[in-house]
Parts: structure tokens; sequence; C-alpha cells
């Protein structure tokens, strides 16, 4: 284990029965990043999380947590994690600031100290009107943001995060994302699972794709775009129509296919970098001005869906059913 | 002392939250009271007050039954199926220790639905001459024993409605096969062993010996069975808490 490492997972496999919820998945995660897991509905992310935090036995493997054996000694591994499931948690009966209070007992903390910080994490998370209300009278995104307090409120090391932006409105979500990024600032490490590509590509550190029970790619983001990145494209818009310029361009720039696109654009690519300067004079020398020059990245579901096999179009209908997030 | 912090507050939650409610401090009261008039009316055709003394063993240990067995059964399959139970589960805390803050709140409810016809009682009836430590110690191991069946059936049932069934299921049975109706030597030959199977059984006899002086057998006999049963029940539940509850 790297002593960076605050996590190890090694070979976790889970399987009920016939059907291998996990199939002998490997990663580690450095003290102080946020480690995103994406994968779609199915995939193995909660089964993962939960076989983590101690809520599944994995049928093999290990996971080992700031050197604690997380699978022999769940109870000491437990004492460093905050846990916000994916579904609130909370007791319907009993106010925020109660809620808060109760967890931080649970954790061992004493009255004093519980109820301190409890008064500070609603009003961290604008929640102090509410925190007199009883949990059943929030509303989703309320909820999920009291659950978030709950699962912090002994200032873990390691905070595990399922789906913490699903099916909440936009504004809480950004709220959520801009806590995780102030939580990463302040030590915390983060695991985070989701199927919200978006999110992991603005806070992750590395991200780690899930599909079928097995890890198909991990990686930084950037480690993640190169995976699927041929070379370099650029998107070139002009004032007049580029496609019959198209031949004439690759004849020019040997090495570099085009390809012709709408709204007069056609676009550039090679396997090496593309220098702009040349091209543009070239077109200029046609007499044609050039008011749009945009180099074209893969983005982050474009690696997902090169990775697990799964469509865009079902990747949005899965994002549809999570909720209005985004 | 970060355990019994936790420990504290999961059995101050449950009884703030569950057995504080006004429903069930109404279901504590009437529950027994409805039993003590039915049998009153039952046995002598008419209102005997004095006759109270005879049926406060069975009363007793029927309030105590019902009490545990429903709250615990109940509140823990509707915190599982809220999932504010895995709040519990992920606790730095063993299992044991949370299991057993969820036990006391409902032992102490047991124990007090238990005093209830013993209150009712005293307004009608003598009850001078009562071994007053060994009731106190009857009840206490009824409501373990009670409690420890609330908690087999919890781990079973996934909906609160099939913790209720499981809980009639084993409660009326017990209810005529104890000893609380009908006397024991008066059941069928064949059901007889399954008398003696059932603790409550047990927790009757040692109330008769303590309140009445009648007993079938020894209360130190009696003592020594609840606590095994009280051994057996505890194991076979912590058994299927770590199978059922961590998948």
């Amino acid at each position: 284990m790297n002593t960076m490492d605050i996590v190890t997972v090694t070979n976790l496999s889970k399987h009920y029965g016939d059907f291998i919820a996990v199939n002998g998945i490997s990663f580690s995660i450095r003290r102080g990043e946020i480690f995103g897991f994406l994968g779609p509905n199915g995939a193995g992310k909660t089964t993962t999380i939960n076989m983590m935090i101690g809520l599944a036995r994995p049928s093999s493997g290990s996971i080992l947590i700031d050197g604690i054996d997380g699978v022999k000694n769940v109870k000491k591994a437990q004492s460093i994690m905050g846990i916000v499931p994916d579904e609130s948690n909370l007791y319907d009966e009993m106010d925020g600031f109660e809620n808060l209070c109760f967890c931080g007992a649970l954790y061992g903390m004493r009255k004093a100290t519980r109820e301190t910080r409890a008064k500070e994490l609603l009003e961290q998370f604008g929640l102090t009107q509410a925190g007199k209300r009883p949990f059943k009278a929030y509303s989703k995104g309320m909820r999920r943001k009291l659950t978030i307090a709950a699962g912090i409120i002994h200032k873990p090391e390691m905070l595990f995060l399922d789906e913490p932006t699903t099916g909440i409105d936009v504004e809480s979500a950004r709220q959520i994302r801009q806590l995780l990024l102030e939580l990463k600032q302040g030590g915390t490490t983060v695991f985070i699972t989701t199927h919200y590509i978006e999110d992991a590509e603005r806070i992750c550190d590395k991200i780690a794709f899930i599909a079928g029970g097995s890890i198909v790619a991990s990686g930084t983001v950037p480690e993640l775009m190169e995976s699927v990145s041929h070379g370099h494209t650029i998107r070139l818009a002009a004032d007049t129509d580029l496609e019959p310029f198209a031949e004439e361009l690759q004849a020019h720039f040997s090495g570099c296919t085009v390809e012709t696109g709408t709204d007069h654009a056609v676009t550039l690519i090679s396997e090496k970098r593309i220098a702009l300067s040349p091209v543009l004079q070239y077109l200029d020398g046609q007499g044609i001005s050039v008011f749009e020059a945009k180099e074209l990245r893969p983005s982050l579901e474009d690696v997902f869906v090169k990775v697990t096999g799964i469509e865009a179009a079902k990747l949005k209908k899965e994002k549809e059913k999570g909720g209005v997030a985004k | 002392m970060k355990t019994w912090i936790a420990f504290w507050n999961i059995l101050k939650k449950d009884i703030q939250n569950y057995y504080l409610k006004p429903p069930n401090i109404s279901w504590g009261i009437i529950f027994p009271l409805s039993w003590t008039l039915m049998q009153m009316i039952r046995s002598s055709g008419g209102m005997n007050l004095s006759d109270i003394r005879e049926m406060l063993p069975g009363l007793m240990a029927m309030s105590v039954l019902f009490g545990t067995t429903s709250m615990l059964a109940v509140t823990i399959t509707f915190e599982r199926k809220g999932r504010s139970f895995d709040r519990l589960l992920l606790a730095p805390i063993s299992l044991d220790i949370m299991v057993a803050a969820k036990l006391s709140g409902a032992i102490l409810f047991g124990f007090f639905n238990a005093f209830v016809p013993v209150i009712f009682a005293a307004f009608f009836a003598d009850l001078s001459g009562i071994n007053w430590g060994a009731v106190l110690l009857a009840v206490f191991l009824i409501a373990v024993t009670s409690t420890l069946l609330g908690l087999m059936i919890a781990v079973s049932a996934k909906e609160v409605f099939e913790a209720q069934t499981f809980s009639n299921f084993f409660r009326f049975p017990m209810l005529f096969l104890c000893g609380l109706f009908l006397p024991i030597s008066s059941l069928p030959i064949f059901l007889r062993p399954l008398s003696y199977l059932l603790p409550l059984t047990y927790g009757t006899d040692l109330l008769s010996g303590s309140i009445l002086g009648t007993s079938i057998l020894s209360s130190v006999l009696c003592v020594l069975l609840l606590l095994a049963f009280t051994a057996a029940l505890f194991i076979f539940c912590q058994y299927n808490i770590r199978k059922k509850w961590i998948l």
C-alpha cells in the first residue's frame, strides 16, 4: 500500500448465488482526493460502496481503509468514515437539529460538542430555520443536504456519497458540488458514486468506470480523455461554405483529414498537433475569413460511451429517471 | 465512553420516538385494562373485584408479552423499511451494543406495561404478602425473553404487516399453551411438551409463585430456565442478524 493511499481495494468480488454483482475490482484512493465511481444503474456501484462501508460482506478480496482491514475490522474502519446513502435515511419524526445531534451521538460525540457542531452545519447548509422542523417536512434538496450534514458531523477523514445529486434541483446540486470541493480543501477524502458524468468531470480528481461489475477504465480526467482522443481536432467556421475547399485543404496539409460539416464549417483531424497559423493564412489567401477556430476535445461522456458501450441516449434516459439535476 | 453515549442515545431516541407516543402509551394502558376487565367478567359471571389477585400473574405476563413483541418487531421493521436502521448498522459501535440498546427500550416498555394491572388491582384487592422482589425478577425475565422473540421476528420480517402477522403467530398459541388460561395439566397430553418449550410458561409460573404462592416448578428452576432461554434466543438472534442484516 502506498502511504499516500487512504483506500486500497484489491480483487473485491460480491456474488449473490450465481449472480456476480462485483467481479474482482481493484483500485486505490489517494488521501485528500475526490474519487468518482461511475457507471450505469445496476453496474455494481452501490454494492461496491456497501462493501466498503460495511453494509455488505465481500465474497472475496480485501479493503484497506487508512491501514484498517475494512472486512475484518469493520467497526474500527467505520469510525473514520462519513456515509451519505443514495436515499436520505434520517428520522422523519425528529427535527433537523435532533437528527444531526443523534448522528453525532452515534459516533460518541459529547452533548455540547455535537450541539455546537449541529448548529454550525445547519448554518453552513442554509438550514438554520428548517432545523426546528421535522425531517418529514423537508423538500428533497433539503433532505439531501441534511443527510450530507449528518454524514460529516463527526468530521470524518473519508466521506462516502452514493448518488448525492440524483433527483434534486439544480441549485442544491451546485451547492453540494461546492461543498465537496470545500471538504477536499479541508483534507477530507471523498468517494462518490454517480451516473452524472458532468458531476464527475467537474469535481473528481480520479475516476473509475464500472460496468457489469468490472472496472473498465480508471484514471484522472485528462488521462481518460487521452485514452479516446485520436490526435488533434480543430473545427473552423467561416463566412462562406468551406465544403468546396475541403479536398484542397487535405491536399495542402498532408497528414490531416478534413471533414465538412454544417454552418460553413470544416473539421481538421490529425495524429499530430495542427499549427493553426498556416491553415488560417492559406484560407485567407483563398479569400475566406475564418471567424472561429476551436479545438475539439473528447468529453468524459465520450470516454464513458467508449469504455462501457452504453449509448448516450440510454445514459440520458437514466438521468431522466434519476431526477432533475443538471 | 463513546459506546455508552451511542447506547444511551439510541435508547433515548426509541423511547421518545416510539414508546412515549400517545398511541403507544394509551395502548400500554388500555390493553392490560381490557384484559383485566374481560377476565373478571368471564371468571365469575359478574364483577368480583376481589378475584383480581388470582388473575394478576396471567394479566401481567400477557401485558409484557404483547407490549414487548409488538413494539420491537414493528419499530425495527419500520426503521429497516425506511432505511434509518442502516444508520445504526453503520455506527462504529458493535452490533451487540446497538441491538442491546434497541432491546432495552422494549424491555422497559414491557416492564411498565406489566404494572398497569397491578396498579389497577391495588385499588380493589389486598396485595399484601406478595414477594415483590420475585415479581420484579419474573417480569424482567419475561420482558427479556419476549423482547428477544420480538427481535427474532424483526430479523425475519421485511414489512411491518409481516412483523405483526409473525408476532400473532407466536403469541396466541403461547397464551393457550403456557398455563395462563388453562392449567398445563388439563391440556391434551401431546401438547404438554410444547408448553414446556415456551419461556412464558416459566415466567407465568414464577409470577404465580410470587403472587399467589402456587407454582408447578421451583422458582430457582424457572429463573435458570428463563436465563437459558434468554441466552439461546440471544445467540440465535445474533446469528440471524449477522446473516440477514449484513448481506
